[in-house]
């Protein structure tokens, strides 16, 4: 553990020069280059909002802001749109750098560690565009935001510690990556992200709690929405749930590592 | 051992198949489970390498030298044995890994120098002389992309050489780029090896080797069968190619990769070939100028009115560099018997440039194949000139020259 730590810092710099490569070579050669980093996520938001905002809208008790859907929209979706980015990205990014891996010996934990940073500061701008749209149509920051940070953490090593386990079995079992991605749209249709967890029947809400990014999708739509504490108990057990898999992600990585570049 | 730089001992590498993924995946849990199958590619290699010492390994395709270099570097994981070094590794594997296309030089440069584990202020200390060695000019500023394979090459060796190592690995990435920028790639090894890094190459070029080692090791399917002088280690190299050069004579997929064919009426054939050294042992590594002899045996199955044998020496690239026949030195042979066996010594000096060269020959009746082709065999020898005694020259041909300097 410590090991790795050491491994960590020594190759900061390598980590953050990888992070702004990211970035920018993602976007190199388009005319509009880094603002599609939050024109994605925001149509899709436009798109659900014009489609669904009808029949959504009477369901936001309590709120008089007749944005308040796109409110509620986009506070979910800041918290899908990381766990999703980091989970896609990691699924692949053993595979995808398997030709480094092979060529050049540096520690392999840098590759995730740029995944997870390119991912958070990707998801900061698309926060700080969703508080500039809702200063726009009326709903200032809450004091309950300040939550936001712990959240974003906590959702962060979620995605990160599953993510990694699945891209570690993904070098041996390439079924897992094309499994997944199947997987995800079934769990962002389970998660209320374009509806409310109201609309659903008593009886089919309990699936709903077995989703883990249920809860982290409320705890942002409480801060973000209803300005108020997220329900604790719900983000202590992703708390944990994600601890135990950054965990065992690292366990199994450290087991696996040297077999990896073998396949690969 | 104190000392010593690197430390390899007992190093072994099996690549496993478990036949199932999940027995792949319960063997982490700490479950014994049985392996399907285990290749063995290299196994029970030690050796020690001292400060400032410079090796050479060789070994022909397959046999384990690229592993060998991996687990050293750490790209890989020895399965079995230890690698212990106690300075910095540098390793020239392959040129130009990661890259990024859409990246300029410079942030390329910056990115892979970072992946090496240097910091910030490092890199830019030197990223001036790193942008001097690779002399691509304003291409530095401009993506990757937009680059030659040449001018690719040529930042990737400024990086990869940028800070001085304890160990330099080379792996043959070096034969690539134009000879003025491989000069240049060489002297700056030789630099580093004067300031007491020390060297490991695997390299086909029995003249790199010599030139630049003071030990070589010799591999083969996986054992280091030999390790000492890099003379002695090639001679033994040079035998072990000769053996299996011998005893697949009738392989057509040629060692070098390309394709050798044999035709012909077949009344005469071609039994043996070898090329002799001025002792009249059998090489494949020829030094510049040094006096050779061509042997051919050729065996005559049926009664051939008129017999001439042709030959031609010919380079990497297939281009004749020499050819002569039997005809035309009007040594033609008539009425050989069935059975008769005849052998040919042709002597001549090796004044070829360096490079790989092959032998074809030819049995024919007039002084050219199309009449009564009895058979010609292409690939039929292949050799190797390094220049170990001349001074540096280029081309293909052995011209000595005779400079007379005076001031007026």
């Amino acid at each position: 553990m410590k090991e790795i730590l050491l491994a960590i810092w020594s190759y900061r710099h390598f980590i953050i020069s990888s992070i702004k490569n990211d970035l920018r070579s993602r976007f190199a050669r388009s005319k509009l280059g880094g603002l599609w980093m939050v024109l994605q996520p925001l149509a899709q938001v436009a798109i659900y909002a014009l489609v669904l905002s009808r029949i959504m809208a009477a369901k936001l008790p309590g709120i008089d802001n007749r944005y308040a859907y796109v409110i509620y929209l986009m506070a979910g979706m800041v918290a899908w749109s990381l766990f999703a980015e980091v989970v896609t990205r990691s699924l692949t990014v053993f595979v995808d750098n398997g030709n480094l891996m092979k060529k050049m010996a540096f520690p392999r934990v840098c590759l995730p560690i740029v995944i997870g940073g390119s991912s958070l500061v990707n998801n900061l701008l698309l926060l700080a565009t969703a508080i500039g749209v809702f200063l726009l149509i009326g709903h200032p920051p809450t004091l309950a935001m300040l939550w936001l940070p712990l959240l974003i953490g906590i959702n962060l090593a979620f995605g990160l510690g599953l993510g990694l386990i699945l891209g570690i079995l993904n070098v041996f079992v390439r079924d897992v990556a094309q499994v997944m991605t199947v997987v995800l749209q079934l769990m962002f249709w389970l998660t209320p992200i374009v509806y409310m967890p109201s609309i659903i029947p008593d009886r089919l809400r309990s699936i709903l709690e077995f989703n883990p990014m249920m809860h982290v999708a409320v705890a942002f739509q409480d801060v973000i929405l209803y300005g108020r504490a997220p329900p604790i108990e719900g983000l202590t057990i992703i708390a944990v749930a994600a601890t135990v898999l950054l965990l065992f992600s690292l366990i199994l990585f450290r087991r696996a590592a040297p077999e990896m570049v073998d396949v690969l | 051992m104190s000392g010593s730089l690197l430390a390899v001992s007992g190093l072994g590498k099996a690549f496993r198949d478990y036949g199932s993924e999940w027995r792949r995946f319960a063997s982490w849990c700490g479950l014994h489970t049985r392996v399907k199958a285990e290749t063995w590619v290299l196994r029970g290699v030690s050796f020690n390498v001292a400060h400032g010492e410079s090796i050479g390994i060789v070994g022909q395709n397959g046999a384990g030298k690229s592993t060998l270099l991996k687990l050293i570097t750490g790209t890989l994981r020895g399965t079995e044995g230890t690698v212990t070094v106690n300075g910095r590794i540098s390793a020239i594997l392959e040129l130009g890994m990661g890259f990024s296309a859409d990246l300029s030089g410079r942030a390329n440069v910056r990115h892979t120098a970072g992946l090496m584990g240097f910091s910030h202020e490092d890199i830019s200390g030197a990223m001036a002389a790193i942008e001097e060695f690779a002399e691509i000019g304003e291409y530095f500023d401009e993506p990757v992309r937009t680059y030659s394979s040449g001018m690719q090459m040529r930042v990737a060796f400024a990086v990869a050489t940028a800070f001085r190592p304890d160990i330099l690995i080379v792996d043959e990435a070096l034969s690539v780029g134009d000879s003025y920028f491989q000069h240049k790639c060489f002297k700056r090894i030789r630099e580093f090896r004067e300031q007491g890094t020390s060297l490991l190459i695997v390299s086909h070029d029995a003249g790199a080797v010599q030139n630049l080692c003071d030990r070589a090791l010799l591999l083969e399917n996986g054992a280091l069968i030999k390790d000492g002088d890099p003379s002695e280690v090639m001679d033994l190299y040079n035998a072990l190619i000769a053996e299996r050069e011998n005893s697949t004579i009738t392989i057509s997929n040629h060692a070098s990769g390309r394709t050798q064919t044999v035709s012909g009426s077949g009344e005469a054939v071609v039994e043996t070939i070898i090329l002799l050294n001025a002792a009249q042992e059998p090489v494949e590594f020829v030094d510049v100028g040094q006096p050779v002899t061509l042997l051919i045996q050729v065996m005559a199955r049926e009664h051939i009115p008129r017999l001439v044998l042709g030959y031609m020496i010919k380079d990497r690239l297939g281009q004749p560099v020499f050819g002569t026949n039997t005809h035309h030195t009007e040594q033609v042979l008539e009425h050989v018997q069935a059975g008769q066996r005849l052998e040919f010594r042709i002597s001549f000096p090796m004044n070829f440039g360096q490079g790989s060269y092959s032998v074809s020959t030819a049995l024919v009746s007039t002084d050219t194949h199309l009449v009564n082709n009895y058979e010609w065999r292409d690939l039929a020898l292949v050799f190797t000139v390094s220049n170990l005694s001349r001074p540096v020259f280029v081309g293909s041909a052995w011209v000595p020259p005779k400079i007379e300097v005076c001031s007026l």
